[in-house]
Formats: C-alpha cells, sequence, structure tokens
C-alpha cells in the first residue's frame, strides 16, 4: 500500500468549535468535497462521529445521543487521517475511504464517493422506454443483465404486459450465467488484493467463457441491451444448450480448485477469519442486502422470500453465513456459484419453446423481413424506435437480487413515452454503508480484504 | 419529533407518539404464520398491482416509521425522491393533498416477507421530513443522496452534505426545473459549440 497520502492535521488552537462544519486544512482545501470528506474528531458532531466509529445508532425512543460522549481517550496527537484512494488498485474502481488509524488500528472510517456519477437517473428520464435499457446496463457493468432485468420488470409492471414463458426462462439463464460472471470477477479480484495474483488469472480465464457466450447470444460482452421491455432482444442462437453444457461442465470443477486454492489455505484464513466482522441485527439496520446480508446469517435472498421470474419453480438452495466475516462472504459467494451452476442445468431442461418475446404490437416492434414488404410495418417499426411506446400512469418499485444484493427500480410514469423518474437502488451503494462496522478495530492491511469483501461497483455506487 | 407542522398550512391532525396511531400494532397473520394484510394505521393507501401504498401526512411520518419498526420491519431498502413539479396532476388517494416533492420508501419486513411503500407529500416552499437515522440507521446514505438531487433536508441527519455531486455544486440536479445540458446538433459548416 503505497498510494496513500498522509495528512495529519494540526491540533486547533483555542477551544475547539463544535458546530459539526468542517474548516479546511491546508492539505485539503483544494479539493471539492470538503464537508463529505471525514473531519477532526474534535470538529466532528457526535451522532456523525458514532457513526463513522461504526455504531449502529437504533436508540430506544427518548434517548439521545450526548454530544459530550466524545471519546476523549483518543488523544489527537496520536490519531492520523489517512486517505485511501480514489485512485488505488484495491478499492475496485474510484471509491475514496477515509481512516482515522492510531498506528496501525482503524478507529473510524467514512467512504467518500461520487467519483464516477454521470447523473444516469436524469439521462434516464430524457430517454424513451425502448433507450432506457441501454443506460441502466452500464450502471452495475459487471451484472448488466440484471440492470435490464430490473429495468424491464418495472416497466412490463406499468405496461401490465404478461411475457412468454420461453423469455421468461431466457432471463432467468442469462442472469444466473451473469451471477457466475460477476462472483467469478469478485474471485479474482479478491484474491489479487489479497496477494493471491494466480486468481486474478483463474477467475478471468473462467469468466472470458461465460462472457464469450454472452457475446455469442447478444452480440457484445458487456452492457448488452439484451433484456428489453417486452421480453429478450432475440433467441438463443441454434447450439446454445451445448455452450451451456459445457459451461456447466467447466465450472464445478474450476470452483473445486478454488476452494482448494483458497479454503484450506492458512494465510487466506488467517486474513480473512473473524476480520470485518458484522453482526445480524447491525446489517439488517444498516440495510445491507445480498451476500454481505446472508454471510451474517440472514436468509434474506429475493430469489426465494420474494421470487420473480420462474425463481419459484426451480430448486436451490439459500448460501448463508455464520459469523458475518470476510471469510463467510467469500464462502457465500462460492457457493452460491454452485447453486448458480443447479439453476442453470434445471433452466437447460426446462426451457420451453415459444415466442421470445411479447406479440402486444405496441410494445413489440414487427419482425425485420415484415419491414421490406409492409409501409405499415415500417411506419410502426420506425414510430417504435423514434418515438417509443407510451407507458399508462402510475408508480412501481420492482427488486430483484443481482450479485451484490437486491437491486431496485423506482419508476413513475406520467403517460408519455419516457420514464417522469427513473431511481435505481444500487446495492453497493447501500453495502457501502456498512464498510465504518466492518473495519472499525481492525488492523489498515485488513481494510482491503474488507472493502473487496464488500464488493462494491462503484458505476452503480455513483450512477 | 413534529417537524414541519409551522406554515404548512396543514391541520397538524394527531399529537402523540407512534402508539396513539389508530391501527398500531393490529398485524394480522393468516394461519402459516405470514402477514396478511399489514395495518395500514388508518391513513389513506393506494393498492396499485398489489402493492400496499401508506400515505402519510409529514407530521405523522416520524411516528409511522416508528411504529413500523416496532411491527417487525426492520429494513429501509429504498429512500428516494420525486419532483412532480411537471406532473401535478397524478392518482393519489383521498385525504393527501399533492405536493411538489414527494419522499418515496420502500420498507421491507424480513420476518414476514413483507415490503410495503410509503409515500410522504414534502411541500415546495418548505422542503424538509425529519430524518430517520435513528431508526433505521441505513437510511443514511439515502437521505444525503435524496438532499443532493432534490434538496430535500432531512432534519436530524448527523452529516448531510452532498454524496454524489461535489460539495461546491449549486442546484439539485433532480429537480424538473434544472435543465439537462445540451451539446447542438453539429451540421457541416454550423458553428460550433464554442
Amino acid at each position: 500500500m503505497t498510494t496513500y497520502d498522509v495528512q495529519q492535521s494540526p491540533r486547533p488552537a483555542g477551544p475547539p468549535p463544535r458546530s459539526g462544519r468542517w474548516e479546511s486544512t491546508a492539505l485539503v482545501a483544494e479539493t471539492s468535497e470538503g464537508p463529505q470528506e471525514m473531519a477532526e474528531r474534535l470538529r466532528t458532531r457526535a451522532e456523525e462521529l458514532h457513526r463513522q466509529e461504526g455504531a449502529v445508532l437504533r436508540l430506544p425512543e427518548g434517548v439521545a445521543i450526548d454530544p459530550s460522549d466524545i471519546d476523549v481517550e483518543v488523544s489527537e496527537d496520536e490519531t492520523m487521517i489517512i486517505n485511501m484512494g480514489p485512485q488505488h488498485p484495491s478499492t475496485h474502481g474510484v471509491l475514496r475511504v477515509m481512516m482515522e488509524l492510531d498506528g496501525e488500528t482503524v478507529l473510524r472510517t467514512k467512504p467518500v464517493v461520487g467519483y464516477l456519477h454521470t447523473g444516469m437517473e436524469k439521462t434516464g428520464e430524457e430517454l424513451t422506454y425502448v433507450q432506457g435499457a441501454t443506460n441502466v446496463t452500464r450502471m452495475d457493468y459487471l451484472s448488466p443483465l440484471h440492470n435490464e432485468l430490473v429495468f424491464s420488470l418495472a416497466t412490463e409492471a406499468l405496461l401490465g404486459v404478461e411475457i412468454p414463458p420461453r423469455a421468461t426462462w431466457i432471463r432467468m439463464l442469462m442472469c444466473e450465467l451473469n451471477r457466475l460472471s460477476s462472483h467469478l470477477m469478485w474471485m479474482a479480484t479478491n484474491g489479487m488484493d489479497l496477494g493471491a495474483t494466480s486468481m486474478m488469472i483463474y477467475g478471468f480465464r473462467e469468466r472470458e467463457v461465460v462472457l464469450s457466450f454472452f457475446e455469442k447470444v447478444t452480440g457484445l460482452r458487456m452492457n448488452h441491451n439484451y433484456i428489453r421491455p417486452g421480453g429478450v432482444a432475440a433467441d438463443l442462437p441454434d447450439g446454445w444448450e451445448d455452450d451451456v453444457s459445457a459451461i456447466c461442465e467447466m465450472i464445478p470443477p474450476r470452483l473445486h480448485e478454488y476452494d482448494e486454492l483458497f479454503t484450506g489455505q492458512p494465510i487466506f484464513r488467517e486474513r480473512t477469519e473473524g476480520v470485518g466482522q458484522m453482526s445480524q441485527e447491525t446489517a439488517i439496520a444498516l440495510s445491507a442486502t445480498g451476500p454481505i446480508l446472508r454471510a451474517s446469517g440472514v436468509p434474506w435472498d429475493l430469489r426465494r422470500t420474494m421470487p420473480y421470474l420462474y425463481y419459484d419453480q426451480v430448486a436451490f438452495d439459500v448460501v448463508v453465513g455464520t459469523y458475518g466475516d470476510t471469510f463467510d462472504r467469500y464462502a457465500v459467494r462460492l457457493n452460491e456459484m454452485r447453486e448458480s451452476v443447479k439453476i442453470i442445468r434445471q433452466i437447460l431442461d426446462r426451457m420451453p419453446t415459444g415466442d421470445y418475446r411479447v406479440q402486444d404490437k405496441k410494445v413489440t416492434p414487427p419482425p425485420r423481413g415484415r419491414i421490406d414488404q409492409s409501409m405499415e410495418a415500417l411506419i410502426h417499426h420506425f414510430k417504435i424506435f423514434t418515438e417509443g411506446f407510451r407507458v399508462p400512469e402510475g408508480e412501481v418499485y420492482v427488486a430483484v437480487e443481482s450479485p451484490r444484493g437486491e437491486l431496485g427500480c423506482y419508476l413513475v410514469s406520467d403517460g408519455s413515452p419516457k420514464p417522469y423518474r427513473l431511481h435505481i437502488r444500487g446495492p453497493s451503494f447501500v453495502n457501502l454503508q456498512s464498510l465504518p462496522v466492518m473495519l472499525k478495530g481492525g488492523l489498515v492491511a485488513d481494510a482491503v480484504a474488507v472493502i473487496s469483501s464488500v464488493d462494491p461497483v462503484m458505476g452503480e455506487v455513483d450512477r | 419529533m413534529l417537524i414541519g407542522s409551522e406554515g404548512t398550512g396543514e391541520k397538524r391532525r394527531r399529537e402523540g407518539d407512534g402508539a396513539a396511531l389508530p391501527g398500531a400494532g393490529e398485524v394480522r397473520r393468516a394461519p402459516d404464520g405470514r402477514l396478511t394484510g399489514p395495518p395500514s394505521y388508518g391513513l389513506p393507501t393506494s393498492h396499485p398491482r398489489g402493492e400496499l401504498v401508506l400515505h402519510p401526512p409529514r407530521e405523522l411520518y416520524r411516528d409511522l416509521m416508528s411504529t413500523m419498526l416496532r411491527d417487525g420491519f426492520e429494513m429501509v431498502s429504498d429512500l428516494c425522491g420525486v419532483d412532480y413539479l411537471a406532473h401535478p396532476t397524478r392518482a393519489l388517494p383521498e385525504g393527501v393533498r399533492p405536493e411538489r416533492f414527494e419522499v418515496v420508501l420502500s420498507v421491507v419486513s424480513l420476518r414476514h416477507r413483507r415490503r410495503v411503500r410509503v409515500r410522504v407529500q414534502v411541500p415546495d416552499h418548505d422542503p424538509t421530513l425529519p430524518t430517520l437515522f435513528d431508526l433505521y440507521p441505513g437510511t443514511d446514505a439515502m437521505e444525503r443522496e435524496t438532499y443532493d438531487m432534490f434538496g430535500i433536508r432531512f432534519e436530524g441527519h448527523p452529516d448531510l452534505t452532498r454524496i454524489l455531486m461535489p460539495e461546491d455544486w449549486e442546484g439539485f440536479p433532480l429537480r424538473k426545473d434544472y435543465s439537462v445540458g445540451r451539446v447542438p446538433v453539429q451540421f457541416k459548416e454550423a458553428p460550433g459549440p464554442r
């Protein structure tokens, strides 16, 4: 860890201001994040300080935090605030984490985000529902199909259209493959963060096989725009069963290899066991979802607890951890891949024939062949892609289980062809709030392992 | 804690803590132990596509949330704002006066496997709401995001700063009167953008 700029704050002269407002010190005065950064202990309000120290503030009614209850044991002289990122190989993008250290022990933490903010929710209000999937797919770039899925499900709920069974099964197949590729990517980067560079290569190798299948089906390796309101963009290509079977054959033995590489390995266990622990109650209070919540022992998987698509028709287990530490989060993800393979095998057996998109002419453009023969079909095609289709007035919240947790879409329609409001609940954005709890009291060297175990994708955090 | 009841022009309906709300604790269960219909707490409700949406007045928002927490809704999974400036004619149940802003929450009960949506009206002239930070600490980042994007202040939030935009940014980007930047379409020999 070499790229931190160390920032040692001078002790303020005179009585410290308790306003809670950040006051600039020389080294950080040029940044535009000022008050978003972590301030000195004496300049931080009690609630905020507790939050940064990893306390979960669920006080009984009538009880307030005593503003004078700042830990005076810690002397300002002995601590320093260091800054990790936003440009750091182990922060998985442009995440910036500010930590106050006493020696090597982390006292408090504050994630600073927003460096990748591109206003995609605002952009979504300017694009039609047809174009919308192209926009949302870029948010969580490691599981683009889930983004498209949640947007399409929300749009379809407002439209009130029934999706043909084959389209739904194709969506499930693609989403489970995407869960595989996303978790493989996580295994790779997590290995890299912990010094297991071979895992980086293995993870990318396996992910590439899945991505080549995606390329064959959707034409692109990422940002597919494959799942669209009304179904999917194209039917599965000939011979897809062979490709998927090959993936199902290839992955389990490789997972066994990772198991051998990591699970029994003393260095890995030393670095992950008991590191970054979080209890069930804390995880729930912090709205954490996905593998983080499950690693803490809460059997909450939207595929099982609030089923969407046909997840109530396939058999799979919800993987749950016990201790809620970094190792459990690793184990949950590893075993979730096995469950995904199990689901994919069942989808292979049960894939029905039929339409791959809804035959509702309001939503679905006419087939290519008809455009050459019929003027009306040409006009119809043109209208759908220029003007879009109108969606009835209303509002809906749809949530799916993405590899990172609950991916939600709140969609408001005013009856026009564009969403009035498109809000994406990014699981990484919410899960990052758990960092102060996980890092509290740990060593700064473990921070890398813990940040990696949260699996943040900054494209989704900042949107 | 009742905030923002002065000057809103709305009559404060009820005072006191959440226990005074009608229907509090009336959790009905099916024989299999699942929650059948979560209580509406005597508030106006709507039921789009089978979902349950509660529309509490702003004065009862915090009371409602602390009651819901006690009734087993452990998690606020989502909190976001909506600016209805350009769409004031939206459908709302009787008894709810439309305001410019709305804050929408998705509240989840893990043990009952229920999801309830809460929509609170927030007026333009006083865009404030009490924070849920001490009840649901997970709303920390979401309230900051809503403040950042809509300028809705959450009273009592310990660190209400911008989260996605730079701190010195002017305006609130997701408001409907905040225009989208445009680059003029370039035709041949047309003057460039600058």
